[in-house]
This record gives structure tokens, C-alpha cells and sequence, in this order.
């Protein structure tokens, strides 16, 4: 059993019948179930519990929970965490953890746990389960209305469990609200974003705090998304430190924090203590360590007249020195002593006097946690007296209550925090038969002295150890460079010395250097204010954010009917959008290029064939059906035969090339488009969008039926033979059935959609079944040409078949700058159509000057492929910068018919400079290559009906 | 993270809608009619005011119906939601 000597024999809230055993810095320690690491550390006598990020100068424990700026460490095992609070980490058996000088290292394993999220709706949220957020919930409860109680402790009390008051209240009305039907207490679970409309995100810490023991059927931390009617914001408020010299050092700690370690776990965090105070709370810390039987040497406390607790610490036998304050500490590895000397209208005057402590506690008064309050849009006004920023208007459905608003009290706190609940509940319509009744009659408070805001002591040359942020180590001292270097504006400051910035956000330092830097600028801090709240309110894992949207889930995966086939045929796949599609098909050990040119031999001189399954179908229908087209298409598609197929391009408003694809009309008032693959979303949205805003009165409707239809294109001089012998009842020689048209069909006893259109410039049949029949035509189709030797070809093939003909593929050789006349499409721009989405932008100036970006072919030394990408420049040697580009390439192969290498490149002015010589930049060479026409293979067109 | 009243649906999470731009832009009835200038006025130039501001939302994850709402850009406060075609509402 390791010595806990700071452990007192009984109380605090921990479970003395479950020891637990635990390593840091590479110590073996034992603490309890109920711990946290710091209370740990502290009952084990650990004061140093790690070095300062800039200065490396030694730290320890100074709060006890989420406002931790020092004790940060680096959990080692059961799995590797960085940058967390040993005030907010709960013990666990065989947690292995070490100090952090301000930055941690993430874990090189993946992480074993898993995360989710969950959506919740609530009439009224309440944010803290201290006094005030008890009562609040509790008083929404009883109304029968919805209420969701978020805390981030492992239990609910908040700062009565600090206290140690009304135990039998927090009992009480904790039981009442797991009763109530209606509400759902959530603990461990921080709320670290207000959004609009009064969506919160929260995150509950559902095992971390069972380490290896944890289920691994629950997730590790889960996401709430609470959207909430109403919201009360009982976040209660964070002690802040006063700014001395040496303020930093293991020892020193906010005074309320202490009173917690001794409350929740029974740990007295010194022997000797002195308090340093400017208002009355501290006093009870005092007098409870002193009951405790901690040395209290002293209470200084800044204000000349104390008041009536002072009295009662005089009472109990305690020091207290009025009108007085620290003005250093001693200790190197931790506190020995602390100095103190009289103030006089607030300067020091008198001698200072050291002395003996191994614990100094600071309370420079009290922020309103008003984090959340900020980030829903909250405004804050400063207020002289309590030297606090407190809430003032929002605009979201928002309360705040108790110590969040600067209620100082504890009645007042859970009085204000019920009528806070109550009328949540009751601007949703929610009124409660039994109203929440006060807690048993405590005594009534004794007129306190209020507390007198003290930023900086006074009369100190030690500014450069005056610690303000002690997570980033900026001092008084770095706040006067700053506000000397001209820098005024509190947002700046932070800015330029980064207080505020580490991952505790400045909750203990914030105020502190609003009201330090008001000083230094000889202005009221309302002037100032204070930095701006953004979420999160504490760290969140991105494990935690993610959920479970990582690994395959990270995106969904599309695949066609036909993907089994493809896995059988020994594909390799490609990502198009989130379409898996074969890339190719390699046989007996072939790499890519040698599959590749045997995939384009089978299509060029036999017959192949492709899935085709992903490119987008749209189905327009409507007696306007053809007019509306006409008004996106740049050319025309009402004039279309009902059984023909038409190419088209969409442009987008500024005349550049959004889309393209085929239309077959398959009646009167029906047309069926195809898109690319990777725009078929993109497409109908577009179809929507002119459909419902510009053009409400055509009849029209837009149906997306990509996945109904399973597509297998049929390609190659041979392919005919194939189509003949499975589908008997067609007419597929070229007379009956010419190119672009559709033709209803049995192909293979399956009822089938044949088009003759073409994306190799060779004979080709696309034929349409539904996705059901995909694998039967897959198969039916594979048995009937493996006498001619058919070869399934992947998009890689294809896209050399459709870049031999000079084929763009919109997405690769355009990029939202092409117009058709650029890609030399200007055949498919209507003249006679009066207007089209786009016609305008291709007569401005800049769509229509001759020097423009065109597409072309280029032609490399034959064995040379050149990089998709390449920039082309008009020298063979490079100029000096800035060098004049000509171009770059769009697409780049190797052609098995044309036996070479080839390009398709945007070039400027490119089809005047065809047969000129540009040069690529190519791994440091200059690559000679030939501009050329864009249709490398059969220019004439000879091939397309076999 | 906003809450919209669809017209249709009524109040959805902002996830489920698609961002417009700028209502009341009507396509040109005749762009032919219109000089460069002009045309590029009605393509490039939206306002960007801080305050109420006139856009187009479409429900896209849910009816896929286009709508116009008054929002302010400065608070995001949704004021008002209207179907198209209709005015753009007084809002305060």
C-alpha cells in the first residue's frame, strides 16, 4: 500500500473499498474509485505535476476541474492520449499518465474505441447540475415538459459536492429527477458548443473513466446534438488567480479548489496554509481546512475591512491580516513560503513579512462562466462591484441563473435557479402543480463586505514572473510590452502575447487580462471587454467529433449491380466520386499498360464490353419537356425524334461547360438524359433549380432513375455478332437501326433499351435492362461473344478509346473555364435558338477572344507520357520567371492503335498553332511535343457503323 | 446550426437544406437585349449586406423544393419564409 499522506481518514465521496493503483512520471501510486488523478497526486504528496510550456518552470494542480491551465498530462496506457486534465480525469486502475510542458503527442496506434452521436429534442435544456441547474431542472421537471440536464461531473451537485452543503437536497433531488418521466440527466457530459437556434453540442464521456475495463460494446465518448426550445445556462463561475510575483508556483491553488479536494475526496492539499483573498468566499475554505486540521498561518486579504467573516475566521483562531496581500512566494520545486505586506489605498506600505507555508490559496473573485452564453450571441456588461463580466441580452430563447449571473449566494442561487427552470417550462406551456419547494432552511447568510476586484498587486518589479496565463506563461510584464507596443484592443492583445490562446481558453486567465491590460491602459475594463467565445467550451476528441464516420463509413461506397462480376473478372477499381468502378481487368500477371492495350485491341478490332451502370439518368417528363431542355442544352432537343438520341452540353450562366451527355426521347413528352457520372446529383439539382425558380409555369418534372437501369456498353466492330445473337427479334444492322437511335428489344429474354451511341468512335450498342437483369445481360453477353474473344474493358480503356477521338470528359478536360467553342464543340452551340442558359457569356469579350485556351492533341516522342497536368511553355529552354504559359495538359495515354504515346492539352489559341512545337517541363528535361488536331484515330469517322 | 421553416416541411435542421444565393435575381427576360455590362451585372454582383437579407434556400434532403427566406446576416435569424414567386415579405 503506497502512502496517501495527505489522505484524511474519512469523508469526501470517494470509495474507500475500491483502491486503485495507478503510475505517473513512472511512479506507482494508489488512490480510490472517486478520484481524479490530481486528488490522486495531491493525497500522494505530488505537487509538481509538470513544467511550464515557455518557461519550464515547475507547476501544479491549481484547480479542480475544467479551468485547469497546469496540471496537463499525457495519458501513456491503456491507450495513448495527449493534452488532458489530471483535474478531470478520473481515476482507473492501471492508469499510466505523465506531465506535459504544455504539448503532448498524439498516438501512433489507431484507436481500439468506438464513438457515436445521438440527436436529442428537449423543451428546456439545462446546462450545469450545480445548485442552480438542479433546481432549474427540477423545477422544469415537475412541469411535465421535456428537459434534458447536462453535467460535466461524474455526478450531480456541481459546487455543493465542493461545499460539502445541503447533501440531502442534492440526493434528493437527484433521485427526483431519474423519476421523472420526462427528463434524462446526463453526467459526465460537457456541453462545448451554444449554436443557433439553440442547437448544443455536447460530449459524454460514456467509459473513459473505467480505462481497461471498459465495455467495448458501449462507445468511449458519444455526441449529443440538442436541439432545445429553451435553455438555462447554469454554468456556475471560475475563482480567478490575482496576478504577484511568483504566482505560479506547486503549491498555490484557487482557494474554492482546494475546498473541493477536501470535500469530494477527503484530501488536504498542505499543511501550512496562507489565503490570499479579496472577497469573502475564501473564508470558508479557510475555515474548512482549518476544521480539517490544515495550519491556516493566515487569511490576507486585500480589503481594508474585512467584515463579519473575517470576524468568524478570527473566531475559529485564524490570522487574518486586513489590508493586506502577497507579494511573493518561495519554493523552487514547491512552495515554502510566502511574503506579505500591508496595503495602503492601494500601495504597499509597512514591511513585508515572510511566512512558513507549504499552501497558498488565491481568490481574486469570481467569473461567471458565461463561455456558452457567448457563443449563443449572448452580450456581456461589465460590473464595477464584482469586478465581472455578467450576461445581459441574447437573442436566443436563453436564460442564465445562479452563479453564471453573478448570484453570490447559495439561496439565491437555487432560488434563482428554479424560477429560471420554472419559466423555461412555462414559456413552452409547461405550469407544474407542485411547484419545486426551497431547500430545508439553512441560516440565513450573514451580511457579507463585498469583495474588491485586485487584478495586479501593487508595487512589484517582479512583472516578469507576475504569472496572468499560466497554461501560456504570459506575465503582467509580456501584457505591458504589448499594450506598449500600441496594442489596445483586448482581441489584440491575446493576439500578440497569446494569452488566453492553450487549451484551457483562458477560463482562469481570461478576466484576468482584460482587467490587467484595463490597468496598464488606464481604461475601465467595460471599455475592453473581453476576447470572444468560441466553441468548444473544452477540448473534444476528433475520434469523438468523427463518430463513427471514419473507415468505410467515412463516406458511402457506390458500386453497380453488376460489381460481383467485376470482382470475378479480377477488376481493379477506381474511385469516381463514390462510385467504385473497374479501372481494368489484368489476366495472368499483365500490368496496367499491357491490360490496358489489350483492353483497346478488343475494342477496336473484336469486340468488348463495359459496365456503364454509373453515368447519371435522368427521366424528364412533361408536355414542356422539350422546351425546357431546349433552354438548357446549348443546342437543340425539342426538334428530336421520338426513338433518337441527341449529344448535349448544359453550360452554366457564365458560358462555361457544366455538363454532358446523350438525350433519347423515348415519346412526345418524355426524354430520358444521361450525365456524367460524377455530376449526376449535380445535374438534376441544376433541373430543379430553373425548373421550380425561373420557370414555375413549364409542366415539367425531373426524376432521377440512375440506379433503376444497369448499363453494359457493347463495343467494337464485332459487336453487332453479339447484339444478333441474343436479341433475334432486332433489327441491329445499320439501315434498320443507325446510329443514335433506341430501339425497345429483348436482349437475351431480358426486355431491354438498346441506343447506338458511341464513346470509342467505333460500332457500339448501350444497352438499358433493369438493375435487377444486370448480371443475366452481364453473363448472356459474355457467353455469346467469348467465341470472338469479347474482353470486359475498365474506365481506363475507355477513356484511351474516347481520347483517341478527341473526346473531352468534362471534370478532366475542362475545369468550370471551358466554353464549348473552347473544346472546339461548336457545332453543338444552336445559332437558332433565340436563348439558352449560357448563350450570352459566350459573346462577352473575354468567352470570345481568339487568344483563349482551346483543346488539342499533342504528340510527345512516341515513348514518352507525359505527366496529366504538365505545364507547356513556347521555348526549349526556360525563360526566366515569370516563364509564359502556354498550357497544360489535360489527359495523357498510351495508344495501342496508334502505337505512341498522345495528349489532350489546353492551348492557347491552340487550334490556329496545330503542327507548331510547344515544350513540357517534364522532371526537369524540356519535352518536345507537336500540337495536333484533337481526333487522333479515324478523323473520317469510318468505323462508326462497322 | 440553423432551424429552417421549410414552407413545406416546416422547421428542419439547417443539414438537410442547400444555399441559394440571392433572391429576387431574375433571369434577364431578354439577355441578347442586354450590353456586356449589364450581363455581367446580373451574373456577378449579388449584395452582401449585413442585416435582413432575401435568399434562396432549397430543402434539398427533404421536399427538394426551392423557397426564399429573410435572414439576417448578422444574427442568422431566419425573419420570414415565403414560396417563390411570392414577395418578399415585410419583416421588422
Amino acid at each position: 500500500m503506497t502512502a496517501q499522506p495527505f489522505r484524511l481518514p474519512a469523508g469526501g465521496r470517494i470509495r474507500r473499498d475500491e483502491p486503485l493503483s495507478f503510475r505517473f512520471d513512472g511512479i506507482e501510486y494508489q488512490g480510490y474509485r472517486g478520484d481524479t488523478l490530481a486528488s490522486a497526486l495531491l493525497a500522494a504528496g505530488v505537487r509538481r505535476t509538470a513544467r511550464s510550456v515557455k518557461l519550464g518552470r515547475p507547476r501544479g494542480v491549481f484547480t479542480a476541474g475544467s479551468a485547469e491551465p497546469n496540471a496537463i498530462v499525457q495519458i501513456e496506457a491503456p491507450f495513448p492520449e495527449p493534452m488532458l486534465t489530471a483535474t478531470t480525469v478520473e481515476l482507473y486502475d492501471g492508469l499510466v499518465a505523465s506531465g506535459l510542458p504544455g504539448q503532448g503527442r498524439l498516438a501512433d496506434e489507431p484507436d481500439p474505441a468506438r464513438y457515436d452521436a445521438v440527436h436529442a429534442h428537449c423543451d428546456v435544456l439545462v446546462v450545469g447540475g450545480g445548485p442552480a441547474g438542479l433546481a432549474a431542472a427540477a423545477a422544469a421537471a415537475r412541469t411535465g415538459a421535456r428537459v434534458i440536464l447536462a453535467d460535466e461531473q461524474p455526478e450531480p451537485g456541481g459546487s455543493l459536492l465542493d461545499t460539502g452543503e445541503l447533501p440531502d437536497w442534492v440526493a434528493r433531488t437527484t433521485a427526483e429527477l431519474a423519476a421523472a418521466a420526462e427528463t434524462r440527466v446526463l453526467s459526465r457530459t460537457t456541453v462545448f458548443g451554444h449554436y443557433d437556434d439553440n442547437h448544443l453540442l455536447a460530449v459524454e464521456r460514456r467509459t473513459n473513466h473505467l480505462g481497461a475495463q471498459a465495455p467495448s460494446h458501449l462507445s468511449r465518448e458519444r455526441i449529443w446534438r440538442i436541439r432545445a426550445r429553451r435553455v438555462v445556462l447554469a454554468t456556475g463561475a471560475h475563482e480567478r488567480p490575482i496576478a504577484f510575483a511568483d504566482n505560479d508556483r506547486p503549491g498555490i491553488m484557487l482557494a474554492a479548489a482546494a475546498r473541493a479536494y477536501l470535500h469530494r475526496y477527503a484530501v488536504v492539499a498542505g499543511r501550512r496554509a496562507v489565503v490570499f483573498t479579496t472577497g469573502d468566499s475564501a473564508y470558508d475554505a479557510a475555515l474548512d481546512l482549518a476544521a480539517a486540521g490544515v495550519d491556516v498561518a493566515a487569511v490576507a486579504d486585500a480589503r481594508p475591512r474585512p467584515g463579519a467573516a473575517a470576524e468568524r475566521a478570527a473566531r475559529a483562531g485564524i490570522e487574518v491580516l486586513a489590508g493586506h496581500a502577497v507579494i511573493g512566494t518561495t519554493g523552487d520545486r514547491q512552495l515554502t513560503g510566502v511574503t506579505v505586506r500591508p496595503l495602503h489605498d492601494g500601495e504597499p506600505t509597512g514591511p513585508a513579512a515572510p511566512i512558513a507555508a507549504d499552501l497558498l490559496l488565491v481568490s481574486g473573485g469570481w467569473n461567471p462562466a458565461l463561455h456558452l452564453f457567448g457563443q449563443a450571441g449572448g452580450q456581456l456588461r461589465y460590473d464595477p462591484g464584482l469586478g465581472a463580466f455578467l450576461p445581459d441580452g441574447c437573442r436566443q430563447a436563453v436564460r442564465v441563473a445562479g452563479a453564471a449571473r453573478g448570484v453570490g449566494e447559495l439561496p439565491g442561487c437555487l432560488a434563482d435557479g428554479a424560477e429560471a427552470g420554472r419559466r423555461a417550462a412555462q414559456d413552452e406551456g409547461f405550469t407544474a402543480a407542485r411547484p419545486l419547494p426551497p431547500p430545508e432552511a439553512s441560516a440565513a447568510p450573514e451580511p457579507g463586505a463585498p469583495s474588491v476586484p485586485l487584478w495586479v498587486v501593487p508595487g512589484q518589479d517582479n512583472l516578469d514572473r507576475a504569472f496572468v496565463d499560466l497554461q501560456r506563461d504570459v506575465t503582467v510584464a509580456d501584457l505591458a510590452r504589448a499594450s506598449g507596443a500600441g496594442l489596445r484592443s483586448v482581441e489584440h492583445l491575446k493576439r500578440y502575447t497569446t494569452a488566453g490562446t492553450a487549451h484551457d481558453q483562458g477560463k482562469t486567465s481570461g478576466v484576468l487580462t482584460s482587467g490587467v491590460a484595463a490597468r496598464l491602459l488606464g481604461v475601465d475594463p467595460a471599455e475592453l471587454g473581453t476576447t470572444t467565445f468560441r466553441p468548444p467550451y473544452t477540448p473534444v476528441a476528433f475520434a469523438a467529433l468523427a463518430g463513427r464516420n471514419r473507415g468505410v463509413l467515412h463516406d458511402p461506397v457506390r458500386v453497380t449491380a453488376l460489381h460481383d462480376r467485376h470482382l470475378a473478372h479480377g477488376a481493379r477499381f477506381e474511385n469516381v466520386g463514390q462510385w467504385k468502378r473497374p479501372w481494368y481487368y489484368p489476366r495472368d500477371g499483365e500490368d496496367m499498360a499491357a491490360a490496358v492495350a489489350r483492353e483497346c485491341r478488343a475494342a477496336r478490332e473484336g469486340v468488348a464490353m463495359m459496365d456503364a451502370g454509373t453515368l447519371g439518368k435522368i427521366d424528364v417528363q412533361g408536355p414542356d419537356a422539350g422546351v425546357f431542355l431546349d433552354r438548357l442544352y446549348t443546342n437543340m432537343m425539342s426538334t428530336l425524334r421520338v426513338g433518337m438520341i441527341r449529344y448535349g452540353v448544359m453550360c452554366r450562366a457564365d458560358g462555361m461547360v457544366f455538363d454532358d451527355g446523350t438525350v433519347a426521347r423515348l415519346a412526345e413528352d418524355r426524354f430520358l438524359l444521361t450525365t456524367t457520372t460524377g455530376n449526376a446529383a449535380a445535374v438534376l439539382d441544376w433541373l430543379e433549380e430553373w425548373s421550380q425558380t425561373e420557370w414555375p409555369e413549364l409542366r415539367v418534372h425531373c426524376t432521377s432513375v440512375t440506379d433503376q437501369w444497369a448499363t453494359v456498353a457493347l463495343v467494337g466492330p464485332r459487336s453487332r455478332e453479339v447484339l444478333a445473337a441474343i436479341a433475334p427479334q432486332l433489327a441491329v444492322g445499320a439501315p434498320d437501326f443507325p446510329f443514335m437511335a433506341w430501339r425497345d428489344a429483348t436482349v437475351a429474354g431480358i426486355p431491354a433499351r438498346v441506343c447506338r451511341i458511341s464513346f470509342s468512335g467505333e460500332l457500339a450498342y448501350e444497352i438499358n435492362v433493369a438493375s435487377w437483369y444486370a448480371t443475366a445481360l452481364w453473363e448472356a453477353l459474355h457467353t455469346a461473344g467469348r467465341p470472338l474473344g469479347i474482353t470486359p474493358y475498365g474506365t481506363e480503356t475507355m477513356h484511351v478509346l474516347r481520347a483517341e477521338k478527341g473526346y473531352p470528359i468534362v471534370g478532366q478536360d475542362t475545369d468550370g473555364t471551358v466554353t464549348p467553342q473552347d473544346l472546339g464543340m461548336g457545332w453543338v452551340v444552336s445559332k437558332k435558338k433565340r436563348d439558352f442558359v449560357g448563350k450570352r457569356s459566350h459573346s462577352r469579350a473575354d468567352t470570345s477572344r481568339p487568344d483563349r485556351k482551346q483543346l488539342v492533341a499533342l504528340l510527345p516522342p512516341p515513348d514518352v507520357l507525359l505527366p496529366e497536368g504538365t505545364q507547356l511553355i513556347a521555348t526549349d529552354r526556360l525563360a526566366r520567371p515569370p516563364v509564359p504559359m502556354e498550357g497544360h495538359v489535360t489527359s495523357s495515354y498510351r495508344s495501342a492503335a496508334l502505337g505512341r504515346t498522345f495528349a489532350l492539352a489546353l492551348v492557347r489559341s491552340g487550334r490556329r498553332r496545330i503542327g507548331e512545337r510547344l515544350y513540357a517541363p517534364v522532371g526537369g528535361e524540356l519535352v518536345p511535343v507537336t500540337v495536333a488536331d484533337p481526333v487522333l484515330y479515324d478523323p473520317e469517322g469510318t468505323r462508326r457503323d462497322g | 446550426m440553423l432551424l429552417i421553416p421549410c414552407p413545406w416541411c416546416g422547421p428542419r435542421d439547417e443539414a438537410e437544406f442547400g444555399y441559394g444565393g440571392q433572391a429576387h435575381v431574375p433571369y434577364p427576360q431578354d439577355p441578347a437585349a442586354l450590353s456586356d455590362r449589364e450581363w455581367a451585372r446580373y451574373l456577378f454582383f449579388r449584395d452582401n449586406p449585413k442585416g435582413p437579407h432575401a435568399e434562396r434556400w432549397c430543402h434539398s434532403a427533404g421536399c427538394r423544393r426551392w423557397f426564399n427566406a429573410v435572414r439576417n446576416t448578422a444574427t442568422n435569424e431566419v425573419l420570414a419564409v415565403y414560396r417563390v414567386g411570392e414577395p418578399r415579405p415585410v419583416t421588422g
